[in-house]
């Protein structure tokens, strides 16, 4: 589950990490309060950043500098309401403009490769890090936390070093870094991501010059399967990025995609979903949603998922694809015999059911005049021709 | 001989009085599974499966008194990393773990002290494994599978069965199905499944079915390249059509910062010279042309 950069930078504050103040602002006006504030604390300028799950904002103009209370709410006007990739930005957030004086980039994310937490940094921050990978990767260093003892002083100290930090920045850098891992293991999370980290200069209240490190922006990543247990970070969700239909399908317990094609897909099983998707493609056909109904569905699940597929106006055909093992066939052939009496709109499905109980499953769809298929393939060029059809 | 599971096998279940548990150890005997003892904390000293298999609170009664050497694992995603590494410490070899849903960063301390105790662990999030005609471990339906001599290695369930049901239709048996789970962090992955292969005189060709995320696919192929020269293989990659940036019903099929995609797992394979399926069905076909006699 991706959240919100304010909602990253308040993870990353409760673990200690160095992070400027922030407010998060929904109104133009609310942005004009929130920039009167910094400003009158002292700060030159302030940023205003669109608070969007997508990459790229600042490239879409969804970040900009302020110089006074007026000009923030002007720039919050023309950012608040903005279409960035297809999201709707319905709030900003708000804080004084650093002085940077050079831009890092660190990151902690899950090598599955090497099956430990792996802490990257570089010396080219503030620009896409993927970017840097593949243009100078020799210009990313990493280190693999121990997978029993954890990330360990002398790991962080040298990725420190690595990309030139030293006294008196460096043991900063060591706490950032530690921080950054602790909150990865404090919230489940497969990615914390700082970029950029920057040197920013400060002047005292005696007019003395420093130098610090500070968390200048916030990316975390949630691991789906721990938000069990972190009841609170559920709370995260920005209901207002998903798709309608994304809450019905984590209520009815099944893992559901919205795509751009017509042909509404049902399987059980996620790769054998994919691969559905794949073979649709395959025959011609686009696929409107990559659907799990997951292992074991029972017919509540399924007409459930019928009615998702259907809410999506483009579909004009369905395939079904259920290769029984823990789910039970004659179970699913329920389900549809009984989705159909209730659908809203009648759509030309195709039904394929091999495995657990196919044969008794075969029967009912027999009797209710269901359009079947025996092979994968088959189901696939039979649902891209009958969306053909439909379209015609 | 077979590969992970086999005539050898003497299975413990963890989890045996669960739902799951139950049904499918009911599977795994019906199989010919040798099925030695099942365990359930507090309930040692009664009996499951009708009456068939003796519970016992603890792995290491299981290992001592039933003479257990595999463990599978039917038991929540809470209490799964502990059911593992329980299974370790009683020195079970093979440890199959069936569960879905166990947060990433728990597996990465578990599937370390796995590695250091020598033991081997398949999954989290898995169907199982199958040395057909031998043994049954896990999940995967019984009726898809005939014996033979090609190994099966995927990440998924049902797709899995997909492409052994298409082999046996075809009349490819399978030495060992082995499914190693959908999860980012996994105990066996694809390149440990083919040393194995190589290793099994019975094992004469290989199927990979991999998916979109992490490089496993392609680690893999490079392997293939160099020791598996003249093993006919074929493959298939699910989520050629699937959109970066999303989970896709596993939480390590993900295409992240553009790594991770069919396309280039599947220009790995053909380089290293596997034969790449644009559906399961193709694979039966694809072993043949790369030199396998059924």
């Amino acid at each position: 589950m991706k959240i919100q950069e304010a909602d990253a930078k308040s993870l990353m504050l409760a673990q200690g990490l160095p992070v400027p103040q922030w407010k998060v602002a929904r109104t133009p006006a609310e942005v004009e309060a929130a920039a009167r504030r910094f400003l009158d604390a002292g700060a030159d300028r302030v940023v205003v950043k669109a608070q969007v799950l997508v990459g790229g904002r600042g490239k879409a103009g969804g970040v900009k500098l302020a110089g006074t209370p007026a000009e923030a709410a002007a720039i919050g006007a023309q950012i608040l309401g903005m279409d960035i990739k297809g999201i709707t930005v319905r709030k900003v957030l708000v804080a004084a403009a650093a002085d940077i004086v050079k831009e890092y980039y660190l990151g902690a994310i899950i090598d599955r490769a090497g099956r430990r937490i792996t802490l990257m940094a570089s010396a080219e921050g503030g620009v896409e890090i993927e970017e840097v990978a593949r243009q100078n990767p020799g210009a990313i260093h990493r280190v693999s936390a121990d997978p029993l003892l954890g990330l360990l002083a002398f790991q962080a100290r040298t990725l420190g070093l690595a990309i030139g930090l030293r006294d008196p920045l460096l043991n900063p850098f060591v706490a950032i870094a530690e921080g950054l891992y602790a909150t990865m293991k404090a919230n489940d999370a497969d990615l914390v991501e700082v970029n950029p980290l920057a040197v920013v200069a400060e002047t005292a209240a005696d007019g003395s010059k420093t130098q610090r490190l500070v968390c200048l922006d916030a990316k975390i990543t949630l691991d789906d399967s721990g938000l069990q247990r972190h009841p609170e970070l559920e709370k995260l969700r920005d209901l207002d990025e998903e798709d309608a239909t994304d809450a019905e399908a984590r209520r009815l317990g099944i893992n559901f995609i919205h795509l751009d094609g017509t042909i509404g897909c049902m399987v059980n099983g996620a790769g054998l979903a994919m691969t559905t998707m794949d073979l649709v493609k395959h025959y011609g056909g686009e696929p409107a949603n990559f659907l799990d109904v997951g292992g074991g569905a029972r017919h509540e699940t399924v007409c459930g998922a019928m009615e998702l597929i259907l809410a999506d106006p483009h579909v004009n055909a369905i395939l079904v694809n259920i290769f029984g093992g823990i789910t039970r066939g004659d179970e699913v052939a329920e389900g549809l015999i009984e989705a159909r009496a209730e659908q809203s709109r009648d759509v030309p499905m195709v039904v394929r059911i091999v495995g657990t109980n196919a044969a008794e499953a075969a029967r009912l769809l027999q009797e209710a005049h269901f359009e079947t298929a025996t092979s994968l393939d088959e189901a696939a060029e039979k649902a891209v021709t009958l969306s053909k059809g439909a379209a015609r | 001989m077979s590969i992970l599971v086999g005539s050898d096998t003497r299975l413990v279940v963890q989890g045996i009085t669960g739902r799951e548990g139950e049904f499918h150890t009911r599977a795994s005997i019906a199989y010919g599974t040798k099925v030695v003892a099942g365990t359930r904390p507090g309930k040692g000293g009664q009996t499951a499966i009708d009456g068939t298999v003796p519970i016992f609170d603890t792995v290491a009664e299981a290992v001592s008194k039933g003479g257990a050497n595999t463990s599978v694992i039917f038991i929540p995603a809470s209490g799964a990393p502990d059911a593992i590494l329980e299974a370790v410490d009683a020195g079970i070899a093979t440890i199959i773990c069936i569960t879905e849903g166990i947060p990433a960063l728990d597996m990465i301390p578990v599937v370390e002290a796995v590695r250091r105790a020598g033991a081997r662990l398949i999954g989290p999030n898995c169907p199982g494994v199958t040395s057909p005609g031998r043994a049954k471990v896990g999940i995967i339906p019984a009726s898809i599978h005939a014996a033979g001599r090609v190994g099966v290695v995927s990440r998924s369930g049902t797709l899995t069965y997909e492409a052994v049901q298409a082999m046996t239709d075809a009349g490819i048996g399978q030495s060992t199905c082995v499914g190693i789970g959908g999860d980012p962090i996994i105990g066996t992955t694809f390149l440990d499944v083919l040393k194995l292969f190589r290793d099994d005189p019975e094992t004469e060709a290989i199927v990979m079915i991999g998916e979109i995320g992490g490089s496993a696919e392609e680690e893999a192929a490079a392997f293939a390249a160099e020791h598996l020269k003249g093993v006919p293989m074929a493959a298939f990659i699910a989520g050629r059509t699937a959109p970066p940036g999303r989970r896709m019903g596993h939480a390590g099929a993900i295409i992240s910062g553009g790594s991770g995609t069919a396309a280039e797992k599947i220009a790995a394979l053909e380089a290293a010279g596997v034969r790449v399926a644009d559906s399961p069905t193709q694979l039966p076909r694809l072993l043949i042309e790369a030199g396998y006699r059924p």
